[in-house]
């Protein structure tokens, strides 16, 4: 296996509940990713700036506060603006209500996790859809 | 409890079952699992006897309800006279949406309010921030001003209800804002009723909406310690919540144990901003999470009464029996509702109220199904509170006092939740109390490592959540949840264009001139936000001052 894939967990927007961020983080971790966690309230900006600064595979943002209809499609438009889309696999996890899910996937949003997912399924999921 | 002789003869039979029952029983049923554990990870044993409780001292360590050391409650007939408050946490969208909701509520028979207020809300900024972009009125109502809190009570008479309001950064300009409205009501400060959540080192802990660095939270917070003592003498000025530490994951012990270290850390600020420990540790109140592990919810809701009126009154030296009884809001679990098969989370919810009730609480928000999804719709509020109002009025737990006091497992499950909590509260002692092990990372370090290992658990199946790692259906997608309109924001941002035009500017100055400098000096910033409020500066305008002269938070990330 050639060099570990690289992860940014981000928590867009303002809402605090960082235990499911947290979880994935550790287990990426332990699936044997290298992981970078932002902590709370990142703008978009923020998240795009660290993820290109980390040049990371995956971007895994967290968001329970709902307001994912606007910041995570906002977040994959300056991904594209920076020219980076096409290399990183953009996720999503948190309560994300099922109608909302089709809107966020034809936004470039590639995978979207609500509650109960296990975390080997997310695991899974990154090693067989990275872009690069 | 029991005679020395009686325990002897208890332990050479309980061998002698052991031996002629259980053993060869075993060998045709084995039991379901090598090692049973609690939901927190304690060792439950296959049966509990008087030798489990051999060191229970019945005055001494339960005692009589309203008496020292509470164990049994905090007053002498608890449900018989009164039930516990019914208080749905309820907001979302614009103030006119949430007086609505509160109106139907009221109508239904809940007898407290809960306001839920917008993220940019709790973080002290208006609705035309930047970063409230698509937050406002998501997750509660946006206030921006007095005019919004003038239109989310009215209607509502402020002397008949009692309100709790779950703010913790910007606690001192919300409370301000609802003294305002009771004035304009004709309402005096006394007579309002009503908790401010004002738990800050919960927020830096496990919930995130913190605004101001520790140091300079602490004195926002005794600064409304001193100001309710006199002004507002029936308002609880905080409300000690680990009910966001456990949704983090912590166990039940860990939840008692940093709720309580936190509480420790207010009352120590407290004294040493020079006031009496009794003139405000009566109106302390607490906010506990209920989970599914019925009788160890009951037994730490009695472990936290217990140990908190020993910390008062043994480390703080209060006398006024007030100051020592832990009363509590509960809400239940929201972490353990499911997003599969949502109608089971109604059952959840039944056991959780009744873990609540057995254990004593003073007041209980039910969750809603739909809560794993979205917000609640009014249907599914109705369903949460009815299980409130059945658990009432047709169980019979609330007949009498502590029914489940006496009983061998709960009284030994009682006394090992309170002992290891106080180990964990002298860990905290040794690394400088709740601010500086939160500032080293240990507390969310704990929760981690609790919430990491539940997990694991959940995925080898070792713990079974019915419908999502076991008995799962084929689902169709949820239908009819509760949507918030995206021009909620649009409509706050005109109406704080509207206030800022009709106010007197030179007033809104001077007042946040005012303010600014009392806090950069010493005095109490209270009375100073209170008019910046009634002159309608903004919240986010308040809170700015506030951020020019304290600065901002800086997270410690901990994963």
């Amino acid at each position: 296996m050639d060099k570990p894939i690289r992860v940014l967990v981000a928590k867009p927007g303002l809402d605090g509940h960082d235990r499911g961020a947290k979880v994935i983080a550790r287990a990426l971790r332990d699936a044997g990713m290298e992981v970078v966690y932002t902590g709370l309230r990142q703008t978009p900006d923020q998240i795009v700036q660290t993820a290109i600064q980390e040049d990371v595979d995956v971007l895994a943002m967290s968001i329970l506060s709902g307001a994912h209809n606007h910041l995570l499609p906002t977040i994959v438009e300056k991904l594209k603006k920076e020219g980076v889309y096409d290399e990183v696999l953009v996720l999503a996890g948190g309560v994300i209500p099922d109608d909302d899910i089709q809107g966020l996937k034809d936004a470039g949003i590639e995978a979207v996790f609500t509650p109960g997912t296990p975390t080997g399924v997310t695991v899974e999921f990154i090693k067989k859809n990275l872009k690069k | 409890m029991y005679e020395k002789e009686k325990l002897e003869q208890l332990k050479k039979e309980k061998q002698r079952w052991q031996k002629e029952k259980v053993d060869k029983g075993l060998s045709r049923f084995p039991e379901r699992k090598e090692a049973f554990t609690s939901t927190s990870g304690r060792d439950v044993e296959r049966l509990y006897t008087p030798e489990d409780v051999a060191e229970l001292d019945y005055q001494e360590d339960l005692g009589f309800p309203g008496e020292y050391p509470y164990t049994r409650g905090v007053q002498p007939t608890m449900y018989r006279s009164r039930f516990w408050t019914m208080r749905q946490y309820a907001g979302f969208a614009t103030a006119e949406e949430s007086n609505k909701r509160y109106k139907y509520l009221l109508d239904q028979g809940q007898t407290g309010l809960s306001v839920a207020f917008d993220l940019p809300t709790q973080i002290g900024y208006d609705s035309d921030h930047e970063l409230a972009q698509g937050e406002v009125g998501k997750v509660g109502v946006a206030i921006d001003s007095l005019k919004d809190m003038e239109i989310l009570f009215d209607g509502i008479p402020l002397d008949k209800v009692s309100t709790s309001m779950t703010i913790n950064a910007p606690a001192a300009v919300l409370l301000a804002m609802y003294i305002a409205v009771g004035e304009k009501q004709g309402v005096s400060a006394d007579k309002l009723r009503g908790t401010i959540q004002n738990d800050i080192l919960k927020e830096y802990i496990a919930r995130g909406t913190y605004i101001f660095p520790t140091e300079e939270s602490m004195r926002l917070i005794t600064d409304i310690f001193a100001y309710c003592s006199k002004e507002v003498p029936n308002w609880n000025t905080i409300s000690i919540s680990g009910y966001h530490i456990r949704e983090a994951g912590s166990s039940a012990t860990q939840e008692v144990a940093f709720t309580l270290a936190d509480g420790i850390a207010y009352v120590e600020a407290a004294i040493k901003a020079g006031l009496d420990v009794d003139s405000f540790a009566p109106r302390l109140s607490f906010f506990f999470n209920s989970h599914n592990d019925l009788l160890e919810e009951v037994a730490k809701f009695r472990a936290a009464r217990r140990l908190w009126a020993k910390i008062m009154k043994e480390r703080f030296g209060a006398k006024n029996p007030k100051s020592m009884q832990l009363k509590f809001h509960t809400q239940t679990a929201g972490s353990t509702l499911t997003a599969q098969q949502p109608d089971n989370n109604i059952v959840r919810v039944a056991i959780q109220t009744l873990a609540a009730v057995l254990g004593g609480t003073q007041s209980l928000h039910t969750n809603s199904k739909d809560e794993a999804m979205a917000l609640p719709t009014e249907d599914s509020v109705r369903v949460a509170l009815r299980t409130q109002q059945v658990v009432a009025h047709e169980s019979g737990v609330a007949d009498t006092v502590d029914p489940l006091a006496g009983s061998f497992y709960v009284e030994s499950l009682t006394d090992s939740i309170e002992k290891t909590a106080l180990e964990y509260i002298e860990k905290i002692d040794e690394l400088g109390g709740a601010p500086a092990a939160i500032e080293q990372g240990y507390i969310q370090k704990e929760i981690m490592d609790s919430s990491y290992n539940y997990q694991k658990e959940l995925e080898k199946e070792e713990r079974i959540v019915v419908g999502m790692n076991k008995f799962q259906v084929e689902e169709k997608p949820i239908e009819g949840l509760l949507k918030v309109d995206p021009k909620v924001e649009q409509l706050q941002r005109d109406k704080i264009a509207k206030t800022k035009e009709s106010r007197d500017e030179n007033l809104v100055k001077e007042k946040l001139e005012a303010l600014k400098k009392a806090a950069e000096g010493t005095d109490n910033t209270m009375p100073f936000i209170l008019e910046a409020v009634k002159a309608y500066a903004t919240l986010g305008e308040i809170c700015d001052v506030l951020r020019e002269v304290f600065g901002e938070y800086q997270q410690s990330v901990v994963i």
